[in-house]
């Protein structure tokens, strides 16, 4: 399943005196079993962006394919497409309103018309994906939880409509760091069963180890794209878009700048690690 | 789908009218609804309708937009011109088919009740239109101040009306994401019968309503930590002022209020209506 953007362009209130450009002529495919990190500054556009991908809103003009049909096209099932990709959006956990939390999570499952068998399979599929106790968690109000449990059932509520492109805008916003690692591993590991990843995120870090492909945004326009590696090394392009790069990254070029021999391109605490690792033995022997 | 919905109806220009006080503006108001009720016949109507539609030119309010604000309103002004023009029954007879009648009396009738509710809108309409709601709700707290001593919350009220204003744009925009997240897991909002609608906005309503809570906590957290304990000795950040243009506006309504008791006592009654 790829997705495809062909020079889409977003204007706001397009006519009137408010109109403001938020997308400007951005063309990006997204392969099968890819993990696209989606980054950019505040305001960049990378919201906006990712309400494309299931139709939620249609380009000003451009094209947005899913397995080279147009979404937005005549004889488009929009639920079906909205399952396909599944978009689970900033602070998911305000879209809560079942009075228990199967029901919640159910909501998706039950709105494609399946059978109440399978609609309860998926729910227990979905909360052993994000790592909630169905027998403990199931009945309860999904308000009595706690702000990271309350994220995971949001999350369990779109992947229980089993998508086959995910897309995440900053899931681990506002989360401390156990419940950000906790989104992250489910992330990964669903990138590993073979679902493709679209995810946003302000944090470098949080990309650096996930991503196999970097998105940038500038006010509405693609600055660049690329592996990790690649895309880190630009380092003045970045600081342009206003983004940081990884801590990792930081002290390696810190350290290459005082005379350290170490590669140009490190961004993976590991790797750093090992390297330095490395070269302190040497000196050593 | 929502962001085309404008707050109140406020027009954003700058004009004599527009300047004139908040407070003055309201009570300018009332004295035109008095007018409007004082009218006897079509030439006290001419009068208010020429003064509505000259302020409306001297604000710089295009008459099309204080026409829209009748619009919500023309099944109401039908309403009431076709029921009292047929069920009046005092009067003599202009027209009788069978036993449908149409008296002289219900003809004034309808005229006069569909003008006057006609011109109440308009006359509302451009105060609305030519003052912002928050200034709106500064005069109103003004105006409604020396109640205080009856213990009358002017200043919660006004409080409460400004606070309200500035979360519809909020709320709105939140309404819009959270519609969004529901249509992300296959919601429909915009098919099936009127139960099937009220139904899907189950999913909506929910979730806004505890934002809504959450919001008015969190406000009521940060006005206290600010040291908000209500209108008592609280000096305010736009100090009105009365003004020579607000004079001149006094007078010429006192003058319209005068020529309509002029013209209800001169005129016989019935005359043109």
């Amino acid at each position: 399943m790829s997705l495809e953007l062909k020079h889409v362009t977003y204007t706001y209130s397009a006519g009137s005196a408010f109109q403001a450009t938020a997308l400007d002529d951005i063309s990006l495919t997204i392969e099968d079993g890819e993990f696209v990190a989606l980054v950019g500054h505040t305001g960049c556009g990378k919201s906006t962006l990712v309400q494309h991908l299931n139709g939620l809103l249609k380009p000003t003009s451009g094209q947005v394919l899913l397995d080279g049909q147009d979404i937005n096209g005549e004889g488009i099932n929009r639920r079906e497409l909205r399952q396909k990709v599944g978009l689970v959006f900033q602070y998911p956990e305000y879209q809560l309103f079942e009075e228990t939390v199967a029901k919640d999570i159910a909501f998706g499952p039950k709105n494609q018309g399946l059978s109440a068998d399978e609609v309860d399979r998926r729910v227990r599929r979905a909360m052993e994906h994000v790592h909630l106790n169905y027998d403990k968690l199931v009945e309860r109000s999904p308000f009595e939880l706690s702000g990271g449990q309350m994220r995971r059932v949001a999350i369990a509520g779109v992947l229980a409509m089993e998508p086959k492109v995910l897309v995440l805008d900053e899931p681990t916003a506002g989360l401390d760091p156990r419940g950000r690692d906790r989104i992250l591993g489910m992330v990964r590991e669903l990138h590993r069963e073979g679902t493709t990843v679209v995810m946003v995120s302000h944090s470098m870090e949080d990309v650096a180890s996930l991503a196999t492909r970097m998105v940038v945004l500038s006010h509405g326009r693609l600055a660049t794209q690329g592996a990790p590696r690649e895309v880190f090394k630009q380092r003045e392009l970045m600081a342009e878009a206003g983004l940081d790069i990884p801590e990792a990254a930081k002290l390696c070029q810190a350290l290459i700048a005082r005379g350290v021999p170490l590669p140009e391109d490190l961004y993976l605490q590991d790797e750093l690690r090992e390297h330095l690792a490395q070269l302190w033995k040497e000196a050593r022997a | 789908m929502m962001t085309n919905i404008t707050l109140g109806q406020y027009y954003p220009v700058d004009s004599p009218v527009h300047r004139l006080d908040p407070r003055v503006k309201i009570v300018l108001t009332l004295a035109l609804i008095v007018c409007v009720f004082l009218a006897h016949s079509l030439i006290g109507y001419a009068l208010i309708f020429a003064f509505i539609f000259f302020t409306a030119r001297l604000a710089k309010i295009p008459f099309k937009t204080v026409l829209k604000g009748i619009k919500p309103l023309r099944f109401i002004l039908i309403l009431t011109f076709v029921l009292n023009l047929f069920f009046s029954t005092a009067g003599n007879d202009l027209i009788r088919i069978g036993s449908v009648r149409i008296t002289d009396q219900g003809l004034r009738q309808s005229v006069h009740y569909s003008l006057r509710l006609l011109f109440l809108v308009m006359g509302t309409s451009l105060m609305t239109l030519t003052t912002s709601p928050i200034m709106l709700s500064d005069g109103m707290e003004l105006l409604l101040s020396p109640l205080k001593k009856l213990h009358f919350p002017a200043h919660e009220l006004a409080m409460m009306m400004s606070i309200a204003l500035r979360f519809i744009p909020t709320l709105m925009e939140e309404a819009d994401k959270i519609m969004k997240a529901q249509m992300a897991r296959g919601a429909d909002f915009e098919t099936g019968n009127l139960l099937a609608r009220a139904k899907a906005m189950v999913p909506l309503l929910v979730p806004l309503f505890v934002s809504a809570f959450r919001r008015a906590g969190d406000l009521a957290m940060a006005m206290e930590s600010r040291c908000y304990h209500g209108g008592e000795g609280r000096t305010r950040l736009r100090t009105l002022k009365l003004t020579k243009q607000d004079t001149v506006a006094c007078l010429l309504v006192a003058g319209l209020l005068l020529l309509i008791i002029l013209e209800g006592m001169l005129l016989p009654k019935g005359w043109l209506l």
